[in-house]
């Protein structure tokens, strides 16, 4: 009884890490631009894609593609926030919203017309499948793997953020750009590297998430709920705020599906409801 | 001291009749003649309509962003269709309670909604509905769950007109539904708590000078388009005959909000406009390759943020404004 939770619970800890990947980028755009943008999830998903067409078409090694997911959509982002996004974050939340929308729509119609509607798989090398029996729980390799990722990318992450010159000035950027920007930090500047590192940890996202979330054209607004709720509750632009919003959200999810099949996914609404009304600006409120 | 009188009269809005108002009404009952195969779209277009121009209320007028109008539509469609399903099938009592139940939760989420900043008030509407969406789905006993509610039976309307086939009835009941929430509408706008609403849209920190409670009237603004889309619900409820647990998608909040920025938000007629566009659109595409069809809504949302505000109804503004200056020069 108490093994299985703890595998369910382990479960749940794999999702939510695989989420917190995927919007951190979200999270600390919003943060710094005020920037709402829903086709956030549109990187994830086509990061996916990218990974299957590498993977079956080219043979390229999972652990291989991943670096190459990360560079090439991180390339991506910067032309992307250079071109479109630049202006769209100046407009109100409205335009922005309904803007990111059309993009999320183009992205869902673009991946049904190239890859068709079914769900598609990619197969994971041999290492990285089958179980581990520790101590009576059932622990997934794969989700393991998943696990210690996402803890080797956010210690990178806290790093870059709390150790070098670059995070110094996020960190001022995101609390008060005008302040910023008049001490000579190139608050522009640093929104394109964020965005662009924002996209390619979501495209890596997508490709880990494969296995666990599935990957087919209507990703993007099955999972907009989501990654929207771990943004808003963990608090715009607060990276420790959008893990410990993405892991509870994670666990919630999964342990209210295994336990109370009946309320499901009620559960993750309601708690989102009551967590705002606590907490009206997220979990960690940071800048203004 | 006699106080000054300040001829405001020519910029107030008013809720007069002029021409053009009966001529834009005029149009739905000349396609109710001119395009008898099509009554049925008809009447899905004029229910749309009245869900645009409940979702108009508050971000059209009240400023108030939501992206899950469709929890008060779906309400309102679940109240009609549950009521008509055990039993008791008259039309006009269903569609007030429709509206009733829909009121009820707008009220109690308004308070949630209010408070918030404009994307605090976009993650509550859309939690509340994917909240409420969940629940549907697992309720089955009661609302069917993924199957839909079917055995909706409808009663005569005024006891007099059967809903046929051919959907003579259901176009005619719709669009003598569709006026009075529109003469409602109006009436509210045009009226100082209408003006109030427009000066919160465009300042909220500034009213409380002037004595206006801000969260107050913000509460009813949402309250009253609640009950609105719950009724728009409801008629989709007993013209159709069935309920789909897709009437509180959020695909379903996402294209209201795309019809009335479409149509022109804040503009009466906006939503009109919106739905009636949209909807034919969505027809005439969408029935060829429904790939296309989301390619083409996210370009045109693209397009319509890019060329800017107001929507169509902004850009026909523009066009009369330019032509008035270039006759007065």
């Amino acid at each position: 009884m108490f093994a299985s939770f703890l595998t369910v619970l382990f479960d749940g800890v794999a999702y939510g890490s695989l989420l917190f990947v995927i919007s951190v980028g979200m999270s600390v755009t919003m943060g710094l631009m005020r920037f709402i943008n829903l086709a956030h999830g549109a990187f994830a998903m086509f990061g996916g894609y990218a990974a299957y067409v590498l993977i079956r078409r080219w043979n390229v090694p999972f652990l291989a593609v991943l670096p190459i997911v990360l560079v090439g959509f991180a390339g991506i982002g910067a032309v992307l926030e250079r071109l479109l996004y630049r202006w769209v974050s100046r407009t109100r939340p409205l335009d922005q919203v309904l803007f990111t929308i059309g993009l999320a729509f183009i992205a869902t119609g673009v991946a049904t017309y190239v890859w068709g509607p079914s769900q598609r798989t990619i197969a994971l090398p041999a290492v990285l499948t089958g179980q581990l029996h520790v101590l009576g729980i059932d622990l997934g390799v794969y989700r393991l793997f998943l696990i210690a990722t996402v803890i080797a990318i956010t210690w990178a992450l806290h790093a870059l953020i709390e150790r070098t010159r670059f995070g110094a000035q996020l960190r001022a950027a995101v609390d008060q750009p005008e302040a910023g920007a008049g001490l000579g930090i190139p608050v522009d500047r640093v929104f394109t590297v964020s965005f662009a590192l924002g996209s390619g940890l979501a495209a890596v996202g997508g490709v880990l998430g494969v296995d666990v979330i599935g990957l087919d054209p209507n990703f993007t607004f099955r999972y907009m709920v989501y990654f929207l709720l771990v943004v808003v509750v963990g608090g715009q632009g607060s990276i420790v705020g959008s893990a410990i919003a993405a892991i509870a959200l994670g666990v919630f999810d999964v342990v209210g599906k295994y336990y109370l099949p009946s309320i499901g996914a009620f559960l993750i609404y309601a708690l989102m409801v009551v967590l705002l009304l606590v907490f009206p600006y997220g979990l960690i409120r940071r800048g203004r | 001291m006699t106080p000054t009188r300040i001829p405001l009269a020519g910029r107030l809005p008013s809720d007069r009749w002029r021409r053009w108002d009966v001529v834009l009404w005029l149009a739905p009952v000349a396609a109710y003649f001119a395009f008898p195969a099509h009554r049925v779209l008809g009447s899905q277009v004029i229910i749309t309509a009245i869900f645009a121009l409940s979702l108009d209320v508050v971000l059209g007028y009240a400023g108030i962003v939501s992206l899950g109008h469709a929890a008060f539509f779906g309400l309102g469609a679940y109240t009609a269709g549950i009521l008509a399903h055990h039993g008791w099938g008259e039309p006009i009592t269903g569609l007030l309670c429709a509206s009733v139940v829909a009121a009820v939760v707008g009220f109690a989420t308004s308070f949630l909604v209010v408070r918030g900043a404009q994307l605090v008030q976009l993650v509550i509407t859309l939690g509340v509905a994917q909240m409420l969406k969940e629940a549907a789905n697992k309720a089955g006993a009661l609302t069917g769950g993924v199957d839909g509610l079917s055995d909706v039976t409808m009663w005569r309307v005024l006891g007099m007109f059967g809903f046929d086939l051919a959907g003579k009835t259901a176009y005619v009941y719709c669009g003598a539904v569709a006026l009075l929430v529109f003469l409602l509408v109006r009436r509210v706008v045009s009226s100082p708590f209408g003006l109030s609403l427009r000066a919160i849209h465009e300042g909220a920190a500034r009213m409380p000078a002037l004595g206006a409670p801000v969260r107050r009237r913000l509460i009813a603004a949402f309250t009253l388009s609640a009950a609105l889309a719950g009724i728009a619900g409801g008629l989709l409820a007993q013209t159709t005959q069935f309920v789909a647990l897709e009437v509180l998608d959020l695909s379903r909040s996402a294209s209201v909000l795309i019809m009335l920025v479409l149509g022109g938000a804040g503009r009466i007629y906006g939503a009109f406009v919106g739905a009636g566009l949209f909807m034919l659109m969505q027809d005439f595409l969408a029935r060829r390759d429904p790939v296309y069809w989301q390619l083409w809504i996210g370009g045109l949302l693209v397009l319509v943020v890019l060329i800017g505000r107001g929507g169509v109804l902004g850009l026909a503004e523009t066009w009369r404004d330019r032509l008035a200056q270039r006759r007065s020069r």
